[in-house]
C-alpha cells in the first residue's frame, strides 16, 4: 500500500529539480553570500571590541529586540554579533523562499490542471507532495550545509565549527519548517496565490508573535517558532534543541499534509468555497470593479496586516521611553543631537520600514496586470469597446488608493496604540505626517512597477529587487555605514526625517514628478506593446 | 474492462451525479455524451481516482478505482479536453515524461506519431496553441501500451484534417482489440466510431444502449400524401407534430408505433410516402431538451 501511494516519487524529484535547479541555485547562493558577506563586513567595521560593546548598548533598544530578538549583549563577539543581528531575518528570507518554490508545486501544478494528467498515470496519490517535500528538503540540507561550512572557512575567532554549522542547521530547519507549513495550507487552499498568502501570514504572525514576546512577554516567544531561533545562542552557547523542536513540528504537520492529502479530491481545499453571486454588482461593472475585485482577499488581509504591524510597533514605543529614561549614558548620547524625545529619534526608523512593507502590497496589485496577461485572461477585456490606456490606469489607480491605504492604516495603528503606551504621545497628527510623508517614495517604486508592465513586462522582478534593495540599505544602513550615495538611491533616502530632520519639498516635489513622468511612460509603452498570449 | 453502478456525487449540497450505471466492454468503444454540465467529466474523473465517489461503485479491469488506482493506470491512457502543460518544458519532452511514467513507451511509435499529428515537439510548451497542446496529450496516450483509454472531448481543439486522423487512431486501437471511452460533444464523431453510447443528464444516464437500439427508441419522420384527406389521426398513440401544408402531410411516429400508424393512414389511399430515420442531432437534441421526460423520450414499456 505505502509503496503505492508514493509510486514514481523518483522519477517525480528529478523532475521537479529539474525545473527549478536555476531559481534553487539563485536562492541558495543569494542566501549564502549575504550571510558570509555580514561577518566579514563586521570585521572591517566593528573589529575592536570598544565598538561592538557600543553596538551592544544600542542593541539593548526594545526597538531593536523587537527587529532582531534577544542575544548576550554582555559578550558581544563578531561571531553573536553576526548570529543576533542576521540569524532571524535569514531564516525569515529562507521561509519566504521555500513557501513561494514550494507552493508552485504542491498547489501551482494542481490549480492549473498539470497534475491531473500526471495523477492519470501510474502515480500514487501522495507523490506529488512526497516528491516535492523530498527535493526541498535536500535544498534546505544544501543551504544549511553550504552557508554553515562557509561561515567557518571565514576563520574568523569567535566562529568556530560547530557555531556555524549550528547557524546553517538553524536555517535548514526553519526551511523545512516552511515546507511543511506550505505543504500544509496546500490541502487547504484551491489556489497557490491563497496557499502563498496564508503561508507568508504564518510566517509573519510568527515573527509578530516573537517580536512582542522577546521584549515583554517571555512565553509568547516560546508559541512561535521563529523565537527559538535566537534561542539556539549560535557562537555562544551553541544550544542544538531548537534545531531538533523546529524540525519535529515540521514533522507532525508532514503527516498531517499527507494524511489530508491522501483522502482529499484532485483540485479541491478543505476550506469550502461557497457559490458566488448570480449578478455582478453594480461595483464590479464600474471601470475598477473588476481590478479591485480580482485582488479584494488580497487587499483586505494586507490592510488587516499593515494596521497590525503599525499597533505592534507602536505597543513597544513606551519601553522605548522607559528604557532610555532608566540609562543615562544612552540619553546622553541621543539628547547631545537636539532636544527630541529617544521615541521621536527612533519613529522615522520605523516609519521607513514600515513604508517599504506598505509598498509590497500596492505592487502586488499592479503586477496582477502582468500575471492576467500571462493567463489569457486579459485578451477577452481587450476585445471589448476599452482602450488600453483604460486597462491600465484602472490598474494604476486602484494600485494608488492601495498604497495610500496601506501606508494611512499603518500610521493609525502605530498612532492608536503609541498614545496609549506613550508618557507624552505626540498628536494624531504628527504621527500621520510622519507616514504619509513616505507616499511619495511608494509612488516611485510603484510607478518603476508601470513603466516594466508597460514595456518589458519579463522583468517585473526587478522592481522586487529594488524594493529589497531599499530595504537592506535603510535597516543595515546605520549598521554598515553605507555612504550617502548607496542610500540615496533608494527613494525612501531621500524623504525628509520627521521630526528628526526639517520638512523640505523638493525631494517630495521631485520624487512625485518622477513618478509622473514613469506612469506616463509606461501607458505609452503598453499601447505599443503585444499582449502576449 | 469498465463498470460503473450507482455511481453518486456530491459537491457540497449539489448533486453532480445521481446513481450512474454503465459499462465498458472489452474491444468497444463506448460514447459517452450529453449536455454542458451532465457530469461526464466528472464520471471521468472518479474512473481515474482524482475525486472520490459519494457512493456507488466504480472498477476498471476488475479492480476499485481509487484504491487501486495506481495499478490501473498501468494499462490506462487519459486524455482531458483541456490540456494544461509545463510553460518552460518542450512537447517531446512532456511525452517522453509521461511515457517514463507510464513506464514504457515505444519510440518508433512515439516518432510516427508525432509525425502523423504533425506536432513540433522541440516548441516550448507555452507556445503550442490550445489543438498543439492537445496534440501531446494524443500523442503520448496513443503511443502507451494502455488497454483502456479514457478521452474527455479529446477533439475540441482539433481542426477537421487532425480530427480525421484522431479518428482514424481510434479505429486501430479498436482493431487492436483495446477499448475507449470517449466522451464528446461532436456528434458525428460518435457516430462514426463508437459500438454503444450512453447518454448523461443533470447526473442520470437517461439512455444506453448501440446507435441502432437508440434508433429504434425514437421517432421517424413521415410525409404522406393520400387521396382522401386522413382523418383521426390525433387519436393514435405515438404521433406528434402534425402538421398539413396543401395535400401534404408531415408528422413523426415513435418507432414502436409505426406499424399501427400505417395501418390507420393506408386506409385513405397512399399516393407518396416518405420516411426519414432520425439523424443523430434529432436522436441528441431531443434528449438534450431540458423538458424532456423519460417517458416521452420513447423508452419502451
Ligand atoms: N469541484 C466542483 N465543485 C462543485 N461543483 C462541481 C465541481 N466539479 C463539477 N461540478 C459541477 O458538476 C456538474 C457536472 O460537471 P462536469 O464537469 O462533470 O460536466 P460535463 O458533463 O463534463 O460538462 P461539459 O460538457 O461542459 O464538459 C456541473 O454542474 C459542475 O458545475
Ligand atoms: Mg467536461
Amino acid at each position: 500500500m505505502s509503496q503505492l501511494v508514493f509510486a514514481q516519487t523518483g522519477i517525480l524529484s528529478r523532475f521537479i529539480f529539474r525545473q527549478d535547479r536555476w531559481r534553487i541555485m539563485f536562492w541558495i547562493v543569494g542566501i549564502s553570500l549575504a550571510t558570509w558577506s555580514v561577518p566579514i563586513a563586521f570585521k572591517d567595521l566593528y573589529g575592536l571590541e570598544e565598538q561592538r560593546n557600543v553596538m551592544a548598548l544600542t542593541m539593548e533598544n526594545p526597538a531593536m529586540i523587537a527587529m532582531v530578538g534577544t542575544a548576550d549583549l554582555s559578550n558581544y563577539t563578531i561571531g553573536i554579533m553576526t548570529a543576533h543581528q542576521m540569524l532571524l531575518l535569514t531564516a525569515l528570507v529562507v521561509g519566504i523562499m521555500n513557501i513561494l518554490l514550494v507552493a508552485r508545486h504542491v498547489r501551482g501544478d494542481e490549480e492549473d490542471g498539470r497534475l491531473e494528467m500526471i495523477r492519470a498515470l501510474p502515480v500514487g496519490r501522495l507523490s506529488n507532495v512526497h516528491a516535492t517535500v523530498i527535493v526541498f528538503i535536500m535544498v534546505n540540507v544544501a543551504l544549511a550545509v553550504i552557508s554553515g561550512l562557509g561561515l567557518y572557512a571565514l576563520q574568523i575567532e569567535s566562529m568556530g565549527l560547530e557555531g556555524s554549522l549550528l547557524y546553517g542547521a538553524t536555517l535548514g530547519a526553519t526551511g523545512i519548517l516552511f515546507i511543511s507549513v506550505t505543504s500544509l495550507f496546500a490541502q487547504m487552499c484551491e489556489s497557490t496565490r491563497g496557499t502563498i498568502g496564508f503561508s507568508i501570514g504564518f510566517l509573519l504572525i510568527a515573527y509578530m508573535l516573537r517580536a512582542i514576546g522577546d521584549i515583554s512577554a517571555e512565553s509568547l516567544s516560546w508559541i512561535s517558532p521563529l523565537g527559538w531561533i535566537t534561542k539556539t545562542e549560535t557562537y555562544g552557547l551553541n544550544k542544538w534543541w531548537p534545531v531538533f523542536f523546529l524540525l519535529g513540528i515540521a514533522l507532525v504537520l508532514f503527516v498531517i499534509t499527507y494524511l489530508l492529502n491522501a483522502r482529499r479530491d484532485v483540485g479541491a481545499g478543505l476550506l469550502p468555497s461557497k457559490p458566488g453571486r448570480k449578478y455582478a454588482t453594480s461595483f464590479l461593472k464600474s471601470p475598477i470593479g473588476l481590478s479591485f475585485r480580482l485582488q479584494r482577499v488580497g487587499f483586505i488581509s494586507w490592510a488587516i496586516g499593515m494596521f497590525v504591524l503599525g499597533v505592534s510597533y507602536g505597543s513597544v514605543l513606551g519601553d522605548i521611553d522607559s528604557f532610555f529614561q532608566g540609562n543615562e549614558r544612552l540619553e546622553q548620547m541621543i539628547a547631545s543631537d537636539n532636544h527630541l524625545s529617544a521615541v521621536e529619534q527612533f519613529l522615522p526608523i520605523i516609519m521607513m520600514v514600515m513604508a517599504i512593507i506598505a509598498t509590497i502590497p500596492p505592487i502586488i496589485s499592479m503586477n496582477k496586470l502582468v500575471g492576467e496577461e500571462r493567463k489569457n485572461r486579459l485578451e477577452q477585456l481587450m476585445a471589448k469597446s476599452i482602450s488600453r490606456t483604460q486597462v491600465m490606469a484602472r490598474f494604476v489607480i486602484v494600485a494608488l488608493v492601495n498604497g495610500m491605504v496601506m501606508l494611512s492604516l499603518a500610521a493609525i495603528g502605530l498612532w492608536s496604540a503609541g498614545t496609549l503606551v506613550m508618557e507624552e504621545p505626540l498628536s494624531f497628527r504628527e504621527f500621520y505626517q510622519m507616514g504619509i510623508i513616505y507616499y511619495p517614495a511608494l509612488l516611485l517604486i510603484l510607478s518603476l512597477a508601470v513603466l516594466i508592465i508597460g514595456w518589458v513586462p519579463r522583468l517585473t522582478s526587478v522592481v522586487w529587487l529594488y524594493l529589497v534593495y531599499s530595504f537592506i540599505v535603510v535597516y543595515l544602513g546605520e549598521l554598515f555605514q553605507f555612504s550617502n550615495f548607496v542610500i540615496q538611491i533608494s527613494p525612501f533616502g531621500h524623504i525628509p526625517q520627521l521630526p528628526l530632520e526639517e520638512m523640505s519639498w523638493m525631494p517630495i516635489i521631485a520624487l512625485l514628478s518622477l513618478s509622473s513622468l514613469l506612469i506616463v511612460t509606461g501607458i505609452i509603452g503598453y499601447n505599443r506593446r503585444d499582449i502576449q498570449g | 474492462m469498465l463498470k460503473v453502478s450507482q455511481l453518486t456525487k456530491k459537491f457540497g449540497t449539489f448533486t453532480a451525479l445521481n446513481g450512474v450505471n454503465f459499462e465498458v466492454g472489452e474491444g468497444e468503444i463506448f460514447g459517452f455524451i450529453g449536455p454542458n454540465g451532465a457530469g461526464k467529466s466528472t464520471t471521468i474523473r472518479i474512473l481515474l481516482g482524482l475525486i472520490q465517489a459519494t457512493s456507488g461503485e466504480a472498477t476498471i479491469f476488475g479492480k476499485n478505482v481509487w484504491s487501486d488506482a495506481v495499478e490501473i493506470h498501468k494499462r490506462l491512457a487519459y486524455v482531458p479536453g483541456d490540456v494544461h502543460l509545463w510553460p518552460n518544458l518542450t512537447g517531446g519532452e512532456v511525452i517522453d515524461l509521461f511515457g517514463k511514467l507510464q513506464g514504457e513507451m515505444d519510440r518508433k511509435r512515439r516518432d510516427e506519431l508525432i509525425a502523423r499529428f504533425d506536432l513540433d515537439p522541440t516548441k516550448k510548451c507555452r507556445t503550442y496553441s490550445k489543438g498543439n497542446r492537445q496534440k501531446v496529450a494524443l500523442v503520448s496516450a496513443f503511443a502507451s501500451e494502455a488497454d483502456l483509454f479514457i478521452l474527455d472531448e479529446p477533439t475540441s481543439g482539433l481542426d477537421p484534417l487532425m480530427e480525421q486522423i484522431f479518428q482514424e487512431s481510434v479505429l486501430e486501437l479498436k482493431e487492436q482489440g483495446k477499448s475507449v471511452l470517449l466522451s464528446s460533444h461532436i456528434l458525428s464523431e460518435v457516430e462514426k466510431l463508437c459500438d454503444r453510447v450512453g447518454i448523461i443528464r443533470q447526473g442520470e444516464i437517461i439512455e444506453s444502449g448501440t446507435l441502432e437500439e437508440l434508433r429504434h427508441l425514437t421517432r421517424i419522420n413521415f410525409v404522406v400524401e393520400t387521396k382522401e384527406r386522413i382523418v383521426g389521426l390525433e387519436s393514435l398513440n405515438g404521433i406528434h407534430e402534425i402538421e398539413q401544408l396543401g395535400d401534404t402531410l408531415s408528422f413523426q411516429v415513435d418507432s414502436s408505433y409505426i406499424d399501427e400508424v400505417i395501418r390507420h393512414i393506408s386506409q385513405f389511399g397512399i399516393q407518396k410516402l416518405e420516411s426519414t430515420p432520425p439523424t443523430l442531432e434529432d436522436l441528441f437534441m431531443r434528449h438534450y431538451e431540458p423538458k424532456v421526460t423519460s417517458a416521452q423520450g420513447g423508452r419502451s414499456q
